[in-house]
Parts: C-alpha cells; sequence; structure tokens
C-alpha cells in the first residue's frame, strides 16, 4: 500500500519489503542457551521440527554475526552483565526472543536469585511463553517473528 | 597439584617462565556454544596447552533450596524437574522417595514399577542427549541428529503417559500422577527398535573413527584414586574402575529384582567414558523390558487418605472423600510428614543424587538439601584439564555431562 | 546396620564419651562435637572410608525441637570396595560458625565447605580459598540462612520497569480521543 501523500515512496517500500524478506529469511541466532528450555531449543532445530525450513537453523556464537539473539532459559543476577554486554555488542537490526516463561517474566522462581524477566534488562520482541514451550509454539513465534520483521521499516545502515 | 600433573605440563613452560612471559588466559564465558549449561572456564594458555583453569559456576543459581523451604510437599515436585532436567523423572523419584522414607510410608509395587520404568527411560534420554551433543562438539552432527530423533520418540512416549515432553512432575508424595497407558507395551517396543537402529548406526559413526578415538582416547584422564578423592560417582567413576552403582549398592524401588550389569571402563578417559553410556542405555533397556514382565496390576499410590489425594469421582460422590480433599490442599493443612531428618541417594544419569530432607512437622518442608552429581565432577575439570589443549577443553566438559540445573540448583 | 559398632571405636579412638547418633532414614549419622571433626573425619579415612560424597549444612534456628547449635554440618563418607557408609554432623553455635577444613583430606571437600560458607557463613579453618561460589562478588549476606528473606534481590545492573505497551496505547488513544 503506498502512502498517497508521498508518492514517491513507492519505490522505498518496495524496496523495505525486498530487504526485509531477505532478513527475516536468513535469521542467524545466537542461543543465549542457560537452562532447561535449550533442550526443547534443540529438538526444535533437530530433525524432528526443523527449523531450517525457515532459514533460523543456523547458530552464531558471536554476537557480531548473529541478528537474532535468543534467550533461552533462566538469567539470574550473576548472569544479567553477560546478557547485556552480548546484547550491546550486537550490531543493528537485531531482534530479541524471550524463549520460555523464565525468560519472560522469571517463571516460577520467585526469589533472590533470578531476574524476573528479561525485559528488564533488554528490550524483547518476541515472548515464546511455555516451560518449556513445545517446538510447534517456537516455530509459531519464528513465524511471527518473520511477519513482523516484514512488516517492518528496514534501515540499509 | 600431584605429581603426574607436573610431568603432563609441557617442558617449555620453564623456559617462558624465564623469559618473564605470562600465560593468555582465555575465557569459555558463561554463553558459550557447548551445549551442556552455563558455566565459566577461565584457563591460562602456554601456546595450546591449558596450564591452569578456574571454574566458575552459579551462573544458573535459581534458588530451588531457598523455594523449596516456601512451598508445600507437592508443590516442590515441579522445581525438583529442573534439578537435572534431561532425567527429570529420576529427580522426581528422588525426591519423592525421600520424603516417603521420612513418612514411613512405601508405594506399593506396581507404582513402584512404574516409577522403575519411568526412571529408565528417563536415564537413557539423558544418555542420548550427553552423547548426541558431545558428538555434535566434535563435528559428527549426524550422530547428534540420530540420537535425538531416538529422543523425540521416547519425549512421544513420556508425554503419551505422563501428559509432558520435559517436564514432568510425575511423582507425587505417595505415588504417581497416572498410570501407564494400555498400549505401553508396544509403543515402548517400538522407541527401544528405534533407539537399538540409532545405536547401531551411531556405534558404527563413532566407536572405530579414526578421528573419534584420536580425540577421545587418553584424553581428560582422571584416574582412580584422584576420582575418589574428589568424589566423582556415576559413569565417570565407573570409566576409572570403580563399579560403584547406587542401584546395586543401596537398591531402591524394585532394582534388587532386576538382572543388569554395571559397565566399567578402566582408563578414566573419555573413550571409556563415552562405552560406559552407550552400554548404561543398553542395560536401561533390557531392565524396562524385565520390568514390564515382572510388574503386577493393582493401585500405583499408597491408599493412605493422610497424604494421596482420593479420586475425582469420589470427591465429587461423597462428604467424607470430599473433606479429604480439602484437608489435603487447604492452605495451613495438607501432607505433614513427622519431624525428622532423611538422607536419601538414587542413582541419577550423572551419579548419585542426594536429598536430605529436614522436616519440622508443617506442610513445608523445612530444608531440601540437593546433593548434585556433577558438583565433585565439575571440581575435578579444573585438574582434568590441564595439561591438555584447548581443543580438547570441549570433549571433556561434554563427557562429563554438566548439567547447570543441577550443579547450580 | 552397623555403623553403631564403628561409631563406637571412633569414639574410643578419640577419647569422646557420650556421643548421641541421628537418624537419616538410610544412614545413622554421629554427632561429634566440632573441635573434633577433622579427627573424627581422618581416623574414618584411614579405615577406608576414602569418599567424601556429600557435606551440607542446615539452619535449625526456626525448628520447633531445640538443637545443640544454630547450624548443622553433615559429612557422608564411603568406603569402597563394600560401599558402607558413614555420617559425621557437627553443631555450630549462631555466632561465628566455624569448624575445619577437610580439604586435606579429601579433594571434594573444597567445592562444599565454599558452598557452606556462601549459603550459610559457616567459616571453614585451613581451607585454601574460602570464597563465594554460587552468588557472586559483592553480594552480601548469606541467602539460605532463616533470617534472609527469599525475595530479596541484589541486582547488578539497574533494572528497568517493564512497560505495558497495552496501557501506553490507552493512554495514546484516549489523549488523541480528547484532542
Amino acid at each position: 500500500m503506498t502512502d498517497p501523500v508521498l508518492d514517491d515512496a513507492v519505490l522505498t517500500t518496495q524496496l523495505d519489503k525486498v530487504v526485509a524478506w531477505g532478513r527475516k529469511y536468513s535469521l542467524f541466532n545466537y542461543p543465549f542457551v542457560t537452562a532447561c528450555c535449550g533442550m526443547e531449543f534443540m529438538a526444535s532445530s533437530a530433525s524432528h521440527y526443523d527449523t531450517d525450513r525457515f532459514g533460523a537453523i543456523f547458530p552464531r556464537f558471536s554476537p557480531r554475526q548473529s541478528d537474532l539473539l535468543m534467550v533461552v532459559g533462566t538469567i539470574n543476577h550473576k548472569l544479567a552483565p553477560a546478557l547485556k554486554r552480548v546484547y550491546d555488542q550486537m550490531c543493528e537490526p537485531k531482534w530479541v526472543v524471550a524463549f520460555g516463561v523464565c525468560a519472560t517474566s522469571g517463571g516460577f522462581y520467585q526469589n533472590y536469585a533470578t531476574v524476573p524477566g528479561i525485559d528488564t534488562i533488554i528490550p524483547v520482541d518476541m515472548y515464546i511463553p511455555g516451560c518449556p514451550p513445545r517446538p510447534e509454539t517456537i516455530i509459531d513465534a519464528l513465524v511471527k517473528l518473520q511477519a513482523r520483521i516484514q512488516g517492518l521499516r528496514q534501515s540499509l545502515v | 597439584m600431584s605429581m603426574h600433573i607436573e610431568q603432563k605440563l609441557p617442558s617449555y613452560r620453564s623456559e617462558s617462565k624465564a623469559m618473564g612471559l605470562d600465560p593468555m588466559v582465555i575465557n569459555l564465558g558463561p554463553s558459550h556454544p557447548a551445549m551442556h549449561g552455563t558455566i565459566r572456564i577461565k584457563a591460562h594458555l602456554e601456546g595450546e596447552t591449558i596450564v591452569f583453569a578456574d571454574v566458575e559456576m552459579g551462573y544458573l543459581h535459581r534458588g530451588f533450596e531457598k523455594t523449596a523451604e516456601a512451598k508445600t510437599w507437592n508443590q516442590v515436585v515441579p522445581y525438583t524437574d529442573r534439578l537435572n532436567y534431561v532425567s527429570p523423572i529420576i529427580n522426581n523419584v528422588g525426591y519423592a522417595l525421600a520424603v516417603e522414607k521420612l513418612i514411613g510410608i512405601q508405594v506399593p509395587e506396581r507404582g513402584q514399577y512404574v516409577r522403575l520404568i519411568m526412571s529408565e527411560i528417563s536415564r537413557i534420554t539423558d544418555h542420548l542427549t550427553c552423547i548426541g551433543a558431545s558428538a555434535m562438539e566434535l563435528g559428527a552432527f549426524t550422530a547428534f541428529l540420530y540420537f535425538i530423533k531416538s529422543r523425540e520418540y521416547f519425549w512421544q512416549l513420556i508425554e503419551e503417559v505422563t501428559g509432558a515432553r520435559l517436564t514432568i512432575s510425575y511423582t507425587r508424595v505417595g505415588g504417581i500422577t497416572s498410570d501407564l497407558t494400555p498400549d505401553f507395551k508396544e509403543r515402548f517396543a517400538f522407541c527401544a527398535a528405534e533407539l537399538e537402529k540409532a545405536m547401531a548406526e551411531v556405534d558404527g559413526l563413532l566407536s572405530r573413527n579414526r578421528i573419534f578415538l584420536d580425540r577421545m582416547d587418553g584424553v581428560g584422564v582422571m584416574d582412580r584414586e584422584r576420582s575418589i578423592s574428589y568424589g566423582f560417582t556415576g559413569p565417570l567413576l565407573r570409566a576409572a574402575g570403580v563399579p560403584y552403582d547406587v542401584r546395586k549398592a543401596f537398591p531402591y524401588l524394585v532394582y534388587d529384582r532386576l538382572q543388569f550389569e554395571v559397565p566399567t571402563g578402566s582408563k578414566g578417559d573419555n573413550l571409556d567414558r563415552y562405552h560406559v553410556r552407550m552400554e548404561e542405555m543398553r542395560q536401561s533397556l533390557s531392565m524396562v523390558r524385565q520390568a514390564l514382565q515382572q510388574m503386577p496390576e493393582g493401585p500405583v499410590n499408597v491408599a493412605d487418605p493422610r497424604y494421596v489425594l482420593p479420586e475425582k469421582k469420589e470427591v465429587y460422590g461423597n462428604i467424607e472423600a470430599l473433606m479429604n480433599h480439602f484437608k489435603l490442599l487447604m492452605p495451613g493443612h495438607g501432607i505433614r510428614p513427622p519431624q525428622g531428618e532423611v538422607y536419601f541417594p538414587v542413582e541419577g544419569g550423572n551419579g548419585e543424587l542426594g536429598f536430605w530432607v529436614i522436616s519440622d512437622g508443617s506442610d513445608r518442608p523445612y530444608r531440601v538439601r540437593v546433593r548434585p552429581p556433577c558438583f565433585p565432577l565439575m571440581a575435578g575439570v579444573e585438574e582434568m584439564i590441564l595439561g591438555e589443549q584447548v581443543a580438547d577443553l570441549i570433549p571433556i566438559f561434554g563427557a562429563i555431562n554438566m548439567i547447570a540445573g543441577e550443579l547450580d540448583r | 546396620m552397623s555403623e553403631s559398632a564403628l561409631y563406637q571405636r571412633l569414639a574410643e579412638s578419640l577419647g569422646l564419651q557420650g556421643l548421641q547418633e541421628e537418624d537419616l532414614g538410610t544412614v545413622k549419622a554421629l554427632v561429634v562435637p566440632a573441635a573434633s571433626w577433622s579427627a573424627a573425619a581422618q581416623w574414618l579415612q584411614q579405615q577406608g572410608f576414602a569418599m567424601l560424597v556429600e557435606l551440607g549444612a542446615a539452619d535449625y534456628s526456626k525448628h520447633p525441637l531445640p538443637h545443640p547449635g544454630r547450624f548443622a554440618v553433615a559429612a557422608h563418607l564411603m568406603a569402597l570396595p563394600g560401599f558402607e557408609r558413614a555420617c559425621l554432623k557437627a553443631y555450630l553455635p549462631a555466632e561465628s560458625p566455624a569448624l575445619s577444613s577437610l580439604c586435606g583430606l579429601f579433594a571434594a571437600a573444597n567445592w562444599y565447605e565454599r558452598e557452606a560458607w556462601d549459603m550459610f557463613g559457616i567459616d571453614f579453618k585451613g581451607h585454601p580459598e574460602l570464597k563465594r561460589i554460587l552468588m557472586y562478588e559483592g553480594f552480601e549476606g548469606h541467602p539460605l540462612r532463616k533470617d534472609y528473606p527469599l525475595g530479596r534481590m541484589q541486582p547488578l545492573i539497574p533494572m528497568r520497569e517493564a512497560v505495558d505497551y497495552e496501557l501506553v496505547r490507552q493512554a495514546a488513544r484516549r489523549a488523541e480521543g480528547g484532542a
């Protein structure tokens, strides 16, 4: 849909669509795996539920080379500075997925050690509930994230 | 450091010290590619060789022991799931057995057999995850995919019985949530056949593979005396040559009625650990088959109204069962074990998992201490990786099967 | 179980009398005075109890029954190849609880004692490096003590308030509707 006021924006919106298509189908994830959700993350990446068909299979264990930070599992106060540092080291565009209820809201760990949800430390794009979430939920979230990436304005710098 | 470690260090260490050079410190940080758990290993390197290592844990400390003091006895069970999250049923069973020992009740025979069957299936998934992930970290991605496929079949089987794939909360004090499904035998036979196919394939891929043997044979050696001094238990102690298995030494449930062997290695290196785990999976399959044959019919929960919820149709049918239901669930009431303490060990996937439970007579535990099997193993890692190369750190760490959920609790 | 006979011999060789035994379900624990902790462990090690299986601590301050001390440390030992178990328990006072370290006898004691220090504040004399293991440097207090509240967090980086975007949208709609 073009904006009736800025009609020369049709070129940039088409460019946006192409860039977004490229970005959403080649997500390089940084799996910041801590706990039990990591098992379901492994299961969803393996042959039964395969995230390779969505283009999001390759983990890049360096924040400089990845654009999707998946925080998988509980984050506690000892680990929080490491998470913040990894997030800060990633380059734009980057997206953050809070995988599992422990990353979303602390889960059922409400005590002196755990961070009550990573959105108190870093901004989050997608919350995946579940303890641990089923692989179908993970794939649903991945597809929704891809739809979200498609709808955003893409900056090329 | 003991003498044999000094002998392992390279000879040029004294030369570099004489030149005034410092070792390089690299950090296998809390977020790292190895799939086993979050831990920080600060390794000091001379060239490629590790001359000193400092292991820092606590990055998944979730306050299990303090939380358990704030919840009721049955509410602690979901927290125990998340201790060793690749074999959750063993944690549930260990906790339930400890509390039942404190109370002095015993689950009826069929319940014990069902707990044993589910524990052994959990142990199989634990070893599948460990070997699969270790193989993947060495580059053998195919072995990982085959084992995760087998694990998926077992998780589907567990889901049919309990309702969840991973964090199951299967046991309650006095019994289990649900009996086995009617077609369990056929479904288990299918999963076991798939597992045996996968194990044959992975065996063919890895056990005589030149690269695998070079990377695992003689790497990460921890001999018998040091293993015992560090308090190792489980597959690592058995790989070092000590046939200690809690299921044989202090039998619980109905393990004394089953025939199984305890596979033991000799050298205490990574290859022995791999073989011990593969053999243990075969033993677990055989144990489940025997248990399915020997299992009697009957109830699975203790018929004691003070601890076990009554049947739902009774609760909706007559007033006594309704009152019983209320008394077990209302805050302030509930299960009240007598005052006392109990230490109960079970054989977890990594070794002796012990629960030290202290009760003060109320409906909440006073103290639940978990003896994590991988706690001494990680203490031993500092010594195990000395003199090894940097690239050997990952297979050693993988062969230990450290699960951060139970290490840090 | 034959632990009572073993404990009799232990008491005789250390010259202690009137020691209590506690029943821990699968093993009987001998309550030794804190001063003879490492002597008792060394005697057991010489009798063949080569493995320190577990060393845990507990805080009895809120327990209804009276105990000889606020803190207790329990050490489980095992003899190979027969797999006999023994357990030693020592009660410590509430003010500066301290016990001698078993690091010289068992390599496993190092991390177990660090955890008891971290969680309870029990000092182990002779430990090479008693520092925090589960919590982080800068954490004040000992979390598993009964007087530490469950929910008191000490965050290392400042936490921001989580924004409820639905409320932000509702406020924006109200502002638009009004304007």
